[in-house]
Parts: C-alpha cells; structure tokens; sequence
C-alpha cells in the first residue's frame, strides 16, 4: 500500500536536482549548481529569445511572426502607459522582461514534455526561491524609484488622501504593512498558483493511472471523468499561466506608480 | 514539498540561475532587443501618419487647383463674352456709321442732283423767257410793225410766264 502510493508522488515534480555532474559548484561557499530548475531557465531563455529575435526584423509591413512581438511589446506599452502614464515609458524592458520570462516559464513548464522519455519538465516560477528574487527586484526598484525621485516624501505614501486625522496613528500602520507585504504576496501568488496548478493535474493523473490499474470498471467510472477533468484544468492552467504573468506584471507596474507618481 | 525541504540546499542556486538569466533576458532582449521592436512600430506608425497626412495635402492641393481652374475657366468664359459683345457692339458702330456716311453720300448727291435739276429748270426757264421775248417781240413786229424794245419784251414775256 504504502509503495503504490509512492508510485505517483504529486509533489516529486517540484524536485530540484543538479544536472550534469555540477552540484559541487559554487561561489563563496554558496552552492550553485546547475539545476534542474535553472536548466528550464535557460530553455525559457531561449525561447524568449528566439521569439523576440524572430520578430526584430524591422519590417515596415510586418509579418505574422513580427505582429506577434510588437503586439507583446504594444499590451506591455499600454500596461505601463494606463497605469504608469507617460514616465512608465523607460520600464518597458524591465515590465516586458519580468511578464514574457513569467509567461514563457509557466507555458513551457505545462507542455506535456514529459510525454517523450527522460524529459522531465520543470516549471521554475513553482519555486518561491526563484519568484522571490522576482518579486524582491521589482520591490527594490519599486524602492529605489520611490526614494529616488520623492526622498522621505516617500513616506507620505502611508498616509492616502482624506485620512482623517483621528485615524492618523491607525492608517499608516495599516499601510505600511500592506506595503511591506508586497513581495511576499508577489512572490507567494505567482509561486503558489503554479504549484496548485500542477499539483491538481498530478493528482488527476494518479487517479487515471491507478483507477485503470484497478480494473476496467473502476478505469471508466473514474479514469476517464478524471482524464476529462484533466484536460479542462490543463486548459485552465494555460489561462492561469497568462493570467499570473500579467498579474505580476500588472502588479509591478502599479507600484511603480505609486514610486512615480506619489498621490 | 520540495520547495521547502530543499531549500536550505539549493535557495543559493535557484537565486544565482534566476538571476543570471533574469538579468541575461533584461539586458540582452528587455533593452537590446524590445525598443528595437517598439522603435520598428513607432516608425511605422509616424510614416503612416505622414502618409495620410500627405495624402490629406494632396487632395486639398488637388481641391485648390480645382477651384483655381474653375475660377479661370470663369474668368474666361466672361472675357470670351466680352469680347463678344465688343466685337458685337463693333459691329454695330461700325455699320451704323457706314450707314450714316452712306445716308450722307446719298444726301449730297441728292442735294447736288436737286440743285442741278434747280440750275436745268432756271436756265430751260431763261431760255423759254428769251425765247418768248425773241418770239412776242418778232410777232409784235410782224403783227403791229412796230419795233418793241427787247428789254420791255423781255419783261412782258416774264410777267406773262409767271402769271
């Protein structure tokens, strides 16, 4: 009993591992091995890459494939344009950068890859180690920026518009909290959605490997609702890809907003 | 789960990888590659702004000629109908004027024939009146033998006449 349910271990797929013979790496004691996890990085690197080059061609007339990136460029221009307004220009690349490798990260890592022998795919955005150097980043700059343009102004952030003065040892504290809890939540929504994600469709498929294990009337009864069901959360995962990817992204560029354009 | 019973073994790892590649993509694709993209789109967007702004020239210039050749067209059309009713107008004075030269050839002539047939008349009277002087003064010497005087038969023969 215990060794069956073994067999298909929900949770094995989060597994880090060094590749490659390179898990004695590291840099001042710290190890850095090349991981699994940093591995389906660089894929993601890759595709991002051959993406957007592929779509560089400059064209006057674009082509499908060009269209495809300026319109990724164009949705992350008019994010940081409504959001932001014009100073969200120069956060482009950073914005662009943070939602296409989130994007791409979480898309890859849903690919039925592992359909083809000894390919494991990896979702990296399922590790909070990785979302929360993410996170972390667009907080510092979210901080730098702050700081940079307003100096302790800064700090009138924590206090809104029309708090009433009876409330003033309240709000800010409330406020500053919030504020403070920003790159956890970044990184624990992003984290957390794509392990559940993946998590539930592995659940789903020790159902329909053990209920037709056990039998043809137990594989139809409840292999195949549950192979159905896995195919519309497959699916729904794909929407959740975006959606977590834009969520970020979103998210970065209202704090952005507020280190902009201080109420 | 993984993510936290590894993570004393590999938070250094996953934070170096992510940061190298996060920083690789932020670099080279994030500002090298993406306001190439946008900059593609900006250009194509201003020459097509610039296009139909040269188009919008092209048809108010095309608007104007228009109008400037309709109001040529005008200007010449009412100079044509000028020139008509000068020639017309010409016409007239002129043939009025022949007219009034001609009236006034005939006038001369006519009044000239006039005098002529007055001067005809005047000396047909003359010689009729010497004649029936010559003629009264023989048959007043042939009838009575006496002599008359030519100038008194003269008048008799006038008085005569002209009674």
């Amino acid at each position: 009993m215990a060794a069956e349910q073994a067999k298909v271990d929900p949770m094995h797929q989060f597994t880090i591992e060094p590749m490659f013979g390179t898990d004695h790496w590291s840099i001042a004691g710290y190890n850095i091995a090349f991981t699994n996890s940093a591995l389906w990085m660089a894929i993601t690197v890759v595709a991002l890459l051959v993406f957007v080059a592929g779509g560089n061609k400059r064209q006057l007339v674009p082509g499908r494939w060009q269209m495809a990136v300026e319109s990724l460029t164009g949705f992350i221009d008019n994010l940081l344009a409504a959001n932001v307004g014009p100073a969200g220009k120069k956060y482009v690349p950073y914005i662009f950068s943070l939602f296409s490798f989130i994007l791409f990260a979480n898309l890859l890592g849903l690919m039925p890859l592992a359909l083809i022998p000894g390919l494991h795919p990896f979702t990296p955005t399922s590790h909070f180690t990785a979302t929360g150097v993410l996170a972390i980043l667009s907080f510092s700059i979210v901080l730098i920026v702050g700081f940079w343009r307003h100096g302790f102004h800064f700090f009138s952030l924590f206090v809104p518009h029309g708090t009433p003065i009876w409330l003033l040892w309240l709000i800010p504290f409330i406020e500053l909290i919030s504020f403070l809890v920003r790159p956890f939540s970044l990184a624990l929504r992003l984290f957390v959605a794509m392990m559940a994600g993946h998590v539930l469709l592995e659940v789903l498929s020790s159902f329909v490997i053990d209920s037709s294990n056990s039998g043809l009337l137990w594989g139809t009864v409840v292999g195949i609702p549950s192979f159905i069901l896995m195919v519309a959360i497959s699916a729904l995962e794909l929407l959740v890809a975006g959606i977590q990817a834009y969520v970020f992204a979103l998210l970065t560029s209202l704090y952005l907003n507020d280190a902009e354009n201080l109420h | 789960m993984p993510q936290i019973s590894q993570l004393a073994a590999t938070y250094s790892s996953q934070i170096f990888w992510m940061l190298l590649f996060f920083g690789f993509i932020f670099f080279v694709i994030g500002r090298g590659m993406v306001p190439k993209v946008m900059a593609t789109v900006e250009v194509r967007d201003k020459q097509i702004a610039s296009d139909l702004a040269a188009a919008e020239a092209a048809r108010a210039a095309a608007n104007a000629e228009e109008e400037a050749w309709r109001a040529q067209a005008n200007a010449q059309r009412a100079e044509a109908q000028a020139v008509i009713a000068k020639a017309k107008q010409d016409a007239a004075k002129a043939s009025e004027a022949s007219l009034a030269e001609a009236n006034a050839r005939i006038d001369t002539r006519l009044d000239e024939a006039e005098t002529r047939i007055g001067g005809a008349r005047a000396q047909a009277l003359k010689e009729i009146e010497a004649l029936a002087a010559e003629a009264a003064g023989d048959i007043v010497s042939r009838l009575a033998g006496v002599k008359v005087d030519a100038k008194a038969a003269a008048a008799a023969a006038k008085e005569a006449l002209n009674a």
